[in-house]
């Protein structure tokens, strides 16, 4: 009984708290604050003719090429670098430094130089992609690898563990959460990274379907497309925490690194 | 009975990276099939020691030689049992236990049998699936001894393997040690906090100064073990001696 409450009422408690917040939206948009604001109900109404006329869908599927080969990329230099720095003394000490700056920076301001050096194409927004998503990809990958208990890898060489054997069943386990966080963060960024680039580089997709009904004054349309991403970002990320919650449970990580 | 010397430390000085001076000038014979103790005040340098003699830690100065050979690293005669467990906190206490021999390539059928032999041994038979962070801290060391059991090396060493047991499983432990060597033929080489399980288990003690860590005694209690149960032994006059010795030393350092 207690338990099945306690299951029940985070789930009323977002519902409600969702039905707050747009009926604030709809009071707000009918009010009107702005009449480049429109209500909830008209964005709702916007959002599934979108979906109708097959607008949105193929909007998605242009915003996602980028971003996909993107990230991809990013998993496979990205996590390769990381793990080179977390191994080798001399690639961390002349990356290291670079990447911490590279991590805190506002790295969205690279994009129209990214424009200026490689053009409107597709190249540029994936480079967009890259450029936010990497740091915190290589960074996580790096201290997965560098935080491992050296206690563990005694053992392993106590028990006569050959070097590959240390890194295949003690180094990369120990890892795998922090990489697999690494990517999910990385994500967020690319999210961020391919929005930006469809607004300023070329509008394609989500950046254009924003673009276009702005300019012929659509502002339900517009809102219905923004918020869509808006949306459609924190269900993937949120999925994916979930799917590391369930893959990497925070107990057998390691008792002492909190990540 | 005087028994053959299996592992050899020579002029063995330890200085650790940044200047801490751990170890200065130790050497010590061990004898084969015995139990030998290190004991001395925290931070003398008998994890150091232990880990040097394991090849896990190169000395700065000296040398380890194993039954006749000088060693410069871990070997398959040598199977160490960790003060902070060292397990695998992603793998379940069978497959901790069977790590030893999973790194040997060992298939996973043959490991397995011979891990789940030594859990029920340390009385951990119900808990084969359970993971780490399940367990209590007596019961992570008890899987940390089955994993070194498990490779059947000829010497265990062993990081203060029973402080956190409570006094019943410490007695039963120790029983199951000296048995252990009766029947087995084992080495350990042994290291402890506490003076009565020194004098109780071990045929020589090693006793270690405060850092940096040098000999300061050797004691071998000399006691008749032969036939008689715990109470009678912890009433032998040697046995009460040992202890006693031990302390008259061990105080100065308090
Ligand atoms: N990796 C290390 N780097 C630097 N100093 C170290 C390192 N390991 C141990 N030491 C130092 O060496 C000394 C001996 O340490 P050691 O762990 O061998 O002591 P111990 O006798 O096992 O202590 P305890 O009884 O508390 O386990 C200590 O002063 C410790 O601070
Ligand atoms: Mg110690």
């Amino acid at each position: 009984m207690e338990r099945k409450s306690a299951v029940i009422s985070p789930l009323v408690w977002q519902l409600i708290s969702f039905a707050l917040f747009f009926g604030l939206w709809e009071i707000a948009g009918r009010w009107p604050i702005s009449f480049a604001f429109p209500p909830f109900s008209k964005t709702l109404l916007a959002l599934l003719r979108m979906l109708a006329d097959g607008s949105l869908p193929k909007a998605y599927l242009s915003t996602l090429q980028p971003l996909i080969i993107g990230i991809v990329l990013c998993s496979v230099a990205g996590i390769g670098f990381g793990i080179g720095m977390g191994l080798s003394r001399a690639i961390e000490w002349f990356s290291l430094p670079v990447f911490i700056i590279l991590q805190a920076a506002p790295m969205a301001a690279i994009i129209p130089l990214i424009t200026y050096m490689y053009g409107i194409g597709l190249t540029s927004k994936v480079l967009a992609v890259v450029v936010l998503a990497a740091p915190v990809i290589v960074m996580n990958s790096y201290k997965g690898i560098r935080n491992t208990n050296p206690s563990l890898i005694q053992m392993c060489r106590a028990f006569l563990g050959t070097r590959r054997q240390e890194m295949i069943k003690i180094i990369l386990p120990h890892a795998a959460a922090l990489i697999f966080a690494g990517l999910r963060l990385g994500l967020a960024m690319g999210f961020i990274g391919i929005v930006i680039a469809e607004l300023l580089i070329t509008p394609t997709g989500i950046g254009d379907l924003i673009t276009y009904h702005s300019s012929v004054a659509d502002y339900p349309e517009m809102f219905a497309a923004i918020a869509s991403i808006i949306l459609f970002a924190a269900l993937t990320i949120h999925a994916l925490e979930r799917l590391e919650q369930r893959l990497f449970p925070p107990e057998t990580r390691g008792l002492e690194d909190a990540g | 009975m005087p028994a053959e010397t299996i592992v050899e430390v020579k002029e063995i000085d330890m200085t650790y990276e940044g200047g801490v001076e751990a170890l200065a000038g130790v050497s010590l014979a061990l004898p084969e099939g015995r139990i030998s103790t290190f004991l001395g005040p925290s931070g003398c340098g008998k994890t150091t020691l232990l880990k040097i003699i394991a090849g896990l830690i190169p000395p700065t100065h000296g040398e380890i030689w194993v039954k006749g050979k000088k060693v410069d690293g871990p070997g398959p005669e040598r199977a160490f049992v960790f003060q902070d467990f060292a397990l695998l906190p992603w793998a379940n206490v069978l497959r901790n236990v069977a790590f030893g021999l999973e790194l040997r390539g060992l298939p996973a059928q043959e490991r397995h049998a011979i891990a789940r032999k030594h859990i029920a041994e340390v009385g951990l038979k119900s808990f084969e699936a359970s993971y780490p962070h399940q367990l209590s801290g007596g019961m992570r060391q008890r899987v940390g001894l089955a994993r070194a059991l498990s490779v059947d090396a000829d010497i265990i060493l062993m990081d203060e393997p029973f402080s956190s047991v409570d006094e019943q499983t410490r007695r039963k432990f120790q029983e199951e040690l000296l048995d252990l060597l009766r029947h087995k033929h084992k080495t350990v080489i042994f290291v402890t906090h506490s003076i009565e399980e020194a004098a109780y288990l071990s045929d020589q003690i090693i006793l270690l100064s405060p850092r940096p860590g040098t000999i300061s005694n050797i004691i071998r209690p000399n006691i008749d073990r032969e036939g008689r149960n715990p109470d009678e032994i912890r009433r032998d006059k040697n046995y009460l001696d040992a202890v006693d010795e031990i302390w008259e030393i061990l105080k100065h350092y308090v």
